[in-house]
């Protein structure tokens, strides 16, 4: 499904990113681990098309297609989704009209008609029990005015709604207690089929108590140093990253 | 003050037809005219170099070379049938003005007793107290030149008259339309007087029909007694080549409650000149306007906010969304009397900038003589975020449709102020086209906006 190989990117002129290869399949959960700064969160943005980075080299290819050459919008209408690690509070747009947009734009692309207001309103409610949110947030404008933990669920709400074929959580699980934890977890495994994939950014084991990944990767200075089973998230738990460093140097 | 040329060409345009002028006016308001003559002699069209007209030179518009209104008997019914086209219902008393002359519309009959709506020319012939008292008592020929202007040619407008306890419920809705072959000057003049305990909701919606270019000046003047409340709505949609002059001059009693809104979704080059005078303890009110222009639109809200006495409170907030190479200008001045302790004033004035050439001058301007207040201004001129641009492409919005979300969020701020929940539904839809570029696709004209004027008699 994704095949990113030697992926170099940079922001402001100083690379991050130092020659990423990585593959996803279908059915698969991965979780990317690393020190801070290590450049988690620049690969989540450089796949997403945040255009505050330049890739200077490398490849990305998304079920067939490059998706280096996808704007934003296209990439998310080919079932790319990015779980932001800040969500932006965007005051005057309502939920309810952000997801109806994004909803049907994506339809368009595809070439199937747009969902009617009854259809759209029943799939809210659907997809609000499945991730179990309060209905409460989609009458507000977007993320305004929202706890770091209920921008969280809104963002797994957001997957639940657009059903992608990869996900990315960036960080989602930090600044979550344990309850907004274990519905983010939730949602997540409930989503979970076998012609998805999702990749976990994240600093702790704790998330992946709750989901549980096939395959972990430590990213250390821009480059994927070490990738195993499960059992390398417990290894750094228990270790922390120093050995890795070390090992590297 | 040396006047202009156009200026003496218009002093001799009055006394040359001077007569035709007054001779359907009420005595007061001729009456009103000699003063009017002396102080535009002193004051003429005001240039650039006056202080409130800084960013807004008027002067090369205001020729007396144009047909005048005045001449004119309105337009037949004929023309306002056009006005079918994208027309929304609200469910609201409807009158018209067409050129600045009163023609009669609809369900004004329906109007709780004692309540009047309709020609100025004529009530204000039927209420001599109501002028003696009133006409001009706010709206000062010396302090303006396009006062003095005004009240020099004004022969009709609107007339609105709530007396004590009266409540309207329904909008009162003034379709003030421009059409003609010729390129025109108006000079309209409303007057409204909502007593004691009355409430009234007056919409003016101000349209143009015809490509012929349009030099309006109108003068409003708004008296809100003890316990009242007036909701008053300016939405202002008309074509690139109208130049039009909006003063509003409200004055507030003791306890009573004024919302003024503004909204200017098309126009060539719009002045309103907004004042309200809080003269009575506990008055409140609430003013505010949205601008969305393009092209070589320019739009310039100039506003005075007058706290004469305590305990009052105004709250001011204009926003504008700017694209093209248009140009708009903000002037928000609160004045605090030496007495009026415990004033609550705060004002704000945020403009959203799509391009590099459009270009925004804003000055917010506070004067305050009492020391136990609270006032807060503040003036913003930015682009769209980017982060939310972001955020709303990487859902799968394109870029266009992203633009239109977060312009409208900007706005929807001052669309959350109308109280009449119908008109508030066909405003937010008039702004969403707006961005989307359709507002003037309707034939040639820009009526498309036009609200529940419904359907004119056409005997």
């Amino acid at each position: 499904m994704l095949k990113i190989r030697n992926l170099h990117a940079k922001i402001e002129g100083k690379e991050i990113l130092r020659g990423i290869d990585l593959d996803v399949k279908a059915g698969e959960i991965h979780a990317i681990m690393g020190p801070n700064g290590s450049g988690k969160s620049t690969l989540a943005s450089v796949l997403a098309g945040n255009e505050a980075f330049e890739v200077v080299e490398g490849s990305v290819e998304f079920n067939g297609k490059d998706l280096l050459d996808l704007s934003p919008e296209d990439r998310a209408r080919e079932g790319f989704f990015l779980s932001f690690q800040y969500p932006v509070e965007i005051p005057g747009v309502s939920m309810t009209n952000f997801m109806r947009t994004a909803l049907n734009e994506q339809k368009k692309y595809r070439g199937e008609a747009p969902l009617s207001a009854s259809d759209f309103l029943k799939l809210m409610r659907d997809r609000k029990q499945l991730v179990d949110i309060d209905s409460d947030l989609t009458n507000r404008s977007v993320n305004e005015g929202f706890s770091g933990g209920e921008k969280k669920k809104n963002e797994i709400f957001q997957m639940a709604m657009l059903d992608p074929k990869l996900a990315i959580l960036d960080e989602t699980d930090s600044g979550l207690d344990i309850d907004a934890l274990r519905i983010v977890a939730n949602g997540v495994n409930k989503l979970r089929r076998p012609d998805n994939a999702t990749i976990l950014i994240t600093h702790y084991q704790r998330l992946l108590d709750h989901i549980v990944p096939d395959f972990v990767h430590v990213l250390y200075k821009g480059k994927i140093v070490k990738s195993a089973g499960k059992e390398l998230a417990y290894e750094l738990e228990k270790n922390g990253y120093d050995w890795i460093k070390k090992e590297m140097e | 003050m040396q006047l202009s040329e156009h200026d003496i060409a218009l002093q001799r345009l009055f006394a040359e037809n001077r007569e035709l002028i007054e001779k359907d006016a009420a005595p007061e308001v001729n009456a009103a005219r000699e003063g009017a003559m002396e102080a535009f002699s002193k004051l003429g069209i005001p240039s650039s170099k006056v202080e409130a007209y800084k960013y807004t030179n008027l002067q090369a518009w205001f020729k007396a070379g144009y047909t005048q209104a005045y001449g004119l008997n309105g337009a037949t019914s004929e023309a306002l049938k056009q006005f079918e086209c994208n027309v929304h219902e609200l469910d609201s008393y409807t009158l018209f003005t067409v050129n600045g002359k009163f023609v009669a519309g609809s369900n004004v009959e329906a109007l709780p007793d004692g309540v009047e709506a309709g020609s100025f020319a004529e009530l204000s012939k039927k209420h001599p107290e109501l002028l003696k008292r009133y006409y001009g008592s706010l709206a000062k020929v010396e302090e303006d030149g396009f006062v003095a202007l005004n009240t020099l040619f004004a022969t009709d407008g609107i007339f609105i008259y709530v007396p004590k306890g009266k409540v309207v419920e329904k909008p009162i809705q003034v379709v003030n339309v421009l059409t003609g072959e010729q390129d025109l000057m108006v000079n309209q003049r409303n007057l409204i007087v909502v007593e004691e305990q009355a409430q009234a909701r007056v919409l003016f919606c101000d349209h143009t029909m015809s490509m012929s270019r349009f030099v309006v000046n109108t003068v409003t003047e708004g008296h809100v007694a003890e316990s009242a409340m007036l909701d008053f709505y300016n939405l202002q949609n008309q074509h690139n080549g109208t130049v039009q002059v909006g003063a509003y001059h409200f004055d507030q009693e003791t306890r009573s409650l004024l919302n003024a809104n503004y909204f200017t979704l098309h126009t060539g080059v719009a002045r309103n000149n907004i004042f309200s005078r809080l003269g009575g303890p506990h008055a409140e009110n609430h003013i505010s306007g949205l601008y969305v222009i393009d092209k070589n639109q320019h739009v310039d809200n100039f506003s005075f906010i007058n706290h004469a006495v305590p305990d009052c409170e105004s709250n001011e907030l204009f926003k504008g969304v700017m694209d093209d190479a248009s140009t708009g200008a903000f002037t928000g001045r609160i004045f605090v009397a030496p007495d009026a302790q415990r004033t609550n004033a705060y004002q704000s004035n945020n403009n959203l900038l799509l391009t590099e050439n459009a270009k925004m001058n804003t000055r917010p301007q506070l004067e305050i003589y009492a020391d136990d207040v609270k006032c807060s201004h503040g003036a913003t001129v930015g682009q769209l975020d980017e982060h939310a641009m972001f955020y709303l492409r990487a859902r799968g919005i394109s870029k266009e449709e992203a633009n239109i979300l977060l312009m409208y969020a900007f706005a929807y701020e001052v669309i959350e102020k109308i109280q009449v929940p119908a008109l508030k539904e066909q405003i937010r839809e008039l702004v969403e086209k707006r961005f989307r570029g359709e507002l003037d696709k309707c034939d040639s004209c820009v009526v498309c906006g036009q609200l529940g004027t419904g359907r004119v008699k056409s005997e």
